[in-house]
């Protein structure tokens, strides 16, 4: 037992001063910062807190210019905040050690996100779409038997206790045989080894019938959809004969929910060059159906803005207006009262505002790619990512990272292409990103750089992954900054609370 | 409430601890029979107002009343008379004083603490009281001054709770400190308690106005190290937050330090400050009306509360905050130290509040109204 008590000859009570450090000496603990406007500047320290400070702040920081008796305030802000400690290694390094380990445990569970492109085969025609067929054949373009086996096997072979396994296609629906084939095969595999699953099927509602939601809601299987906005966008972008995709749509939402309930299905939309126009009508129509969130989706850069960096920055600029639009039309219906929040900001704002990890597949470091999810494409070649198969679409292999037929598990998630993405999927050591003050909020990914670059690297200063990144979590704290309603909306979607 | 009265002692040459009764039927060398006849019977000790008689067995005369204690209740008996109640069987508020010394110095200890070595002593008395608590108790404060300041009696102490009470809700107060050393938490965390919860202030998220409001150099990393430790090893944790002038600037940045920082603790409790101990005495550079620390507090709890964080709000009144904090107001005052204004008599929400402190009568905030139905 260690003796704390102090033997002390009075009692008698003391002043703060009494308590403060000794001069005005303090180190610098590591922090970036970047600025948000003309007035002012934010601080982001190793775990991810924010500070807005007026602009030269950082710089009289730096500079020791910062005195505790005249700014008393600040000074213990950025003590509490972890940016500056008065001791070399401060006392609660510890406490900041546990908060790192607890913002970069989503590695612990490896991956998680297992896709299976069930099949190819679609019957809608979208035009942003990349890789679908309209075709019948399915020995070429379903999944074969001994693939799916193979993806189970190594899906289950992740040391994660929850796993979700996801149907893509294509439309998956389309084999939907398959679907029930492989959940069946992994049901008594996955008890045997003590995994959770979560299971999604990923269709366009539109060959949706009852035998399909029976069978969903008997097994708890999940359906995520596309709703890319009113009627004369979403038929425009989700072409399919008749021209019904809407209409088709917004009844298989009604009987998915009837049959699985509004919890179990979800929508996201793809923000085509039409849809910039309309961010309001978008936002609109996803409240108008029922839908307390939705997904701002960026335009895909691997359609029509594919390695021409002119074009990428005019189109990334609209749409960075476009979700701005959207994004204050949302915090309108916040501000009336509703709960209805944007997913892409609220997977920032959990980065900004709590101590959790964020297991966002498009946004980590290391990137989510292999470490957070794996693809089983149709012809059992498996990829880094969703993304990483429609390069493959058009010829460009570079995330391939094996094939079911000749690589196991090892091969697949430590082998050579593994190893080499590996060098790329930390944005901490990428250059651009390592002294970037929203690298904690943001991520890696080779994918994109790979796709509209021409290298894994990446190259920051032309790089419209950044250029929205950076614009949109800028945008989100200066928002909060400047009006404590907003905070409060945020604050709210981060935990799913209506903002009072 | 009295929990101490004195008589002249006789054959009285230690310390006895014992069980009162009333009941002439009831026997045993437990119990400490109350009486004016003395009866022929097996007790430990016998509590008469009477004068002086011979009984045969320790007895305490001419005590003044008698009136404070319940068949049922534990009391000590000294070899000077006095006769102390150690448990009140009819009491949902029980506390165990581990000692009344500390290694801090709160501006607003409700408590102040004391240099000398009470420690043997105390240990000793509860030592021989836990086994004689009844087994059904619900709840069971361990209070000091600081307890871990006992060091490994401590331990052994609720090692013998854990033991004799197993279904009984333990509540320890501790300033945290002693935990900033890991081999202590460990060695908390081995007693395997589950009903066990430590309840650790934490005033602000800097450490300069943390540990001037404690008076103590180092206590805030030492608490929040503390917490860490603890929270590794598996206790359950309840931050508690007194609310006055030194802890409102920063009680908004506290709860999100709170959040960030401490987001393992099951429990976060805003507690309006007592006026007693050390208060009136620091009473300058503490006061606040509560009524004026609204929107802090409200900030505070409803930002910890959205987060999922479980939140209570102690010691205050319903109608000085706000009709949205109300959820969070608990009655959460020891019977015998609760207290209402006369304006409160015409109160229509008297039953659902708090009320005060029967010493914070003469220091409440000037916004206390009778609420209307």
């Amino acid at each position: 037992m260690v003796e704390t008590l102090i033997q002390r000859n009075t009692r008698k009570f003391k002043a703060p001063d009494f308590y403060a450090g000794s001069g005005n000496v303090y180190f610098l603990l590591p922090f970036r910062f970047h600025r948000l406007n003309d007035r002012k500047e934010v601080l982001v320290n190793e775990v991810g807190d924010h500070l807005v400070v007026p602009t030269g702040t950082a710089a009289r920081i730096v500079q020791r210019k910062l005195r505790r008796e005249d700014e008393a305030e600040l000074y213990g802000d950025l003590i509490a905040g972890f940016f500056i400690a008065e001791q070399q290694l401060p006392p609660l390094i510890d406490v900041l050690a546990t908060r790192y380990r607890t913002k970069k445990s989503f590695l612990d569970q490896f991956t998680s996100l297992h896709l299976f492109v069930i099949t190819l085969r679609c019957e809608h025609t979208c035009h942003y779409c990349q890789v679908s067929r309209v075709t019948s054949n399915k020995d070429e373009f379903d999944m074969r038997y001994e693939h799916i086996n193979k993806g189970i096997d190594l899906m289950l072979r992740s040391p994660g206790e929850y796993l979700t396994m996801e149907f893509q296609g294509g439309e998956a629906l389309l084999a939907f045989d398959k679907i029930v084939y492989a959940i069946e095969r992994t049901k008594p595999l996955a008890l045997e080894k003590g995994k959770q699953m979560t299971y999604v099927i990923c269709t366009n509602l539109a060959v949706l019938d009852e035998d399909v939601l029976a069978y969903c809601q008997a097994n708890n299987v999940l359906l995520s959809t596309s709703l890319d906005g009113p009627g004369f966008i979403h038929n425009q972008n989700r072409r399919r004969p008749g021209n019904n995709s809407y209409e088709l749509t917004i009844k298989g939402i009604e009987m998915a929910r009837q049959w699985l309930g509004p919890g179990n299905l979800s929508a996201l939309m793809t923000t085509t060059n039409l849809s910039l126009d309309h961010p309001l009508a978008i936002v609109d129509e996803y409240f108008q159906q029922g839908f307390r969130s939705i997904f701002l989706r960026p335009i895909s850069p691997y359609g029509f803005a594919l390695k021409n960096e002119k074009k990428n920055k005019y189109e990334i600029e609209r749409f960075i207006t476009f979700y701005k639009t959207a994004l204050q039309h949302i915090l309108n219906y916040n501000r009336d009262g509703e709960f209805f929040r944007e997913e892409y900001a609220t997977i920032i704002l959990k980065k900004i505002l709590t101590p959790f990890p964020v297991g966002y597949v498009d946004l980590n470091s290391p990137a989510g790619s292999i470490t957070n999810a794996i693809l089983f494409n149709y012809d059992g070649a498996v990829y880094a990512s969703d993304e990483s198969r429609m390069l493959a679409e058009s010829g460009d292999y570079t995330f391939r990272l094996g094939h079911l037929d000749t690589h196991d598990y090892e091969a697949v998630f430590y082998g050579e292409k593994a190893q080499e993405l590996a060098d790329v999927m930390v944005n901490e050591a990428l250059p651009g990103c390592s002294e970037c003050a929203f690298q904690s909020y943001c991520g890696a990914d080779p994918v994109h750089n790979h796709a509209t670059q021409g290298s894994v690297w990446g190259y920051r200063p032309t790089s419209t992954f950044c250029q929205k990144n950076m614009e949109l979590i800028r945008y989100l704290i200066e928002l909060m900054d400047s009006d404590p309603q907003v905070k409060q909306i945020f604050e709210g979607w981060v935990s799913q609370r209506r903002a009072s | 409430m009295i929990f101490r009265a004195k008589g002249i002692p006789l054959h009285i040459n230690e310390l006895l601890v014992g069980i009162i009764t009333r009941n002439p039927e009831k026997q045993g060398e437990q119990l400490i029979f109350i009486g004016d006849a003395a009866p022929y019977g097996d007790y430990l000790a016998i509590l008469s107002c009477a004068p002086a008689s011979y009984t045969g067995l320790p007895t305490v005369f001419n005590i003044s009343s008698l009136d404070h204690l319940a068949d049922g209740d534990i009391v000590s008996i000294g070899p000077d008379g006095i006769v102390r109640t150690v448990y009140r069987t009819n009491s949902f508020y029980n506390t165990i004083l581990a000692t009344e010394r500390c290694n801090s110095n709160c501006l607003m200890c409700s408590q102040p603490p004391k240099d000398k070595n009470d420690i043997p002593y105390l240990f000793e008395l509860y030592r021989r009281v836990i086994p004689l608590i009844p087994k059904d108790c619900v709840e069971l404060t361990v209070s000091g001054g600081e307890p871990t300041l006992m060091g490994e009696r401590f331990f052994e102490l609720l090692e013998l709770i854990t033991r004799e009470l197993p279904d009984t809700e333990v509540h320890v107060l501790t300033n945290g400190r002693s935990f900033a050393w890991d081999h202590l938490a460990e060695r908390l965390a081995r007693i395997d308690n589950p009903r066990l919860m430590l309840g650790i202030p934490v005033y602000a998220d800097y450490y300069q106005v943390h540990d001037h409001i404690v008076q103590a150099r180092g206590a805030f990393d030492q608490t929040i190290l503390g917490l860490h430790n603890l929270a590794r090893h598996g206790i359950r944790l309840e931050i508690r937050v007194v609310l006055h002038q030194q802890s409102i600037p920063r009680l908004t940045r506290l709860a999100r330090y709170i959040f960030k920082n401490l987001p393992f603790a099951e429990h976060v409790t805003f507690m309006g400050l007592e006026y007693t101990g050390y208060t009136p005495h620091n009473i300058e550079q503490l006061w606040i009306d509560p009524y004026d620390y609204n929107n802090e507090l409200t900030e505070a709890v409803e930002f910890l509360a959205g987060q999922g964080m479980h939140v209570s709000i102690y010691n205050a009144q319903l109608c000085v905050m706000p009709e949205r904090l109300w959820p969070y107001a608990r009655k959460s005052i020891s019977d015998w130290k609760n207290d209402y204004l006369p304006a409160c008599e015409s109160c229509s929400k008297l039953d659902d509040c708090g009320g005060l402190f029967t010493w914070n009568l003469k220091k409440c905030s000037a916004y206390i109204q009778p609420l209307s139905a």
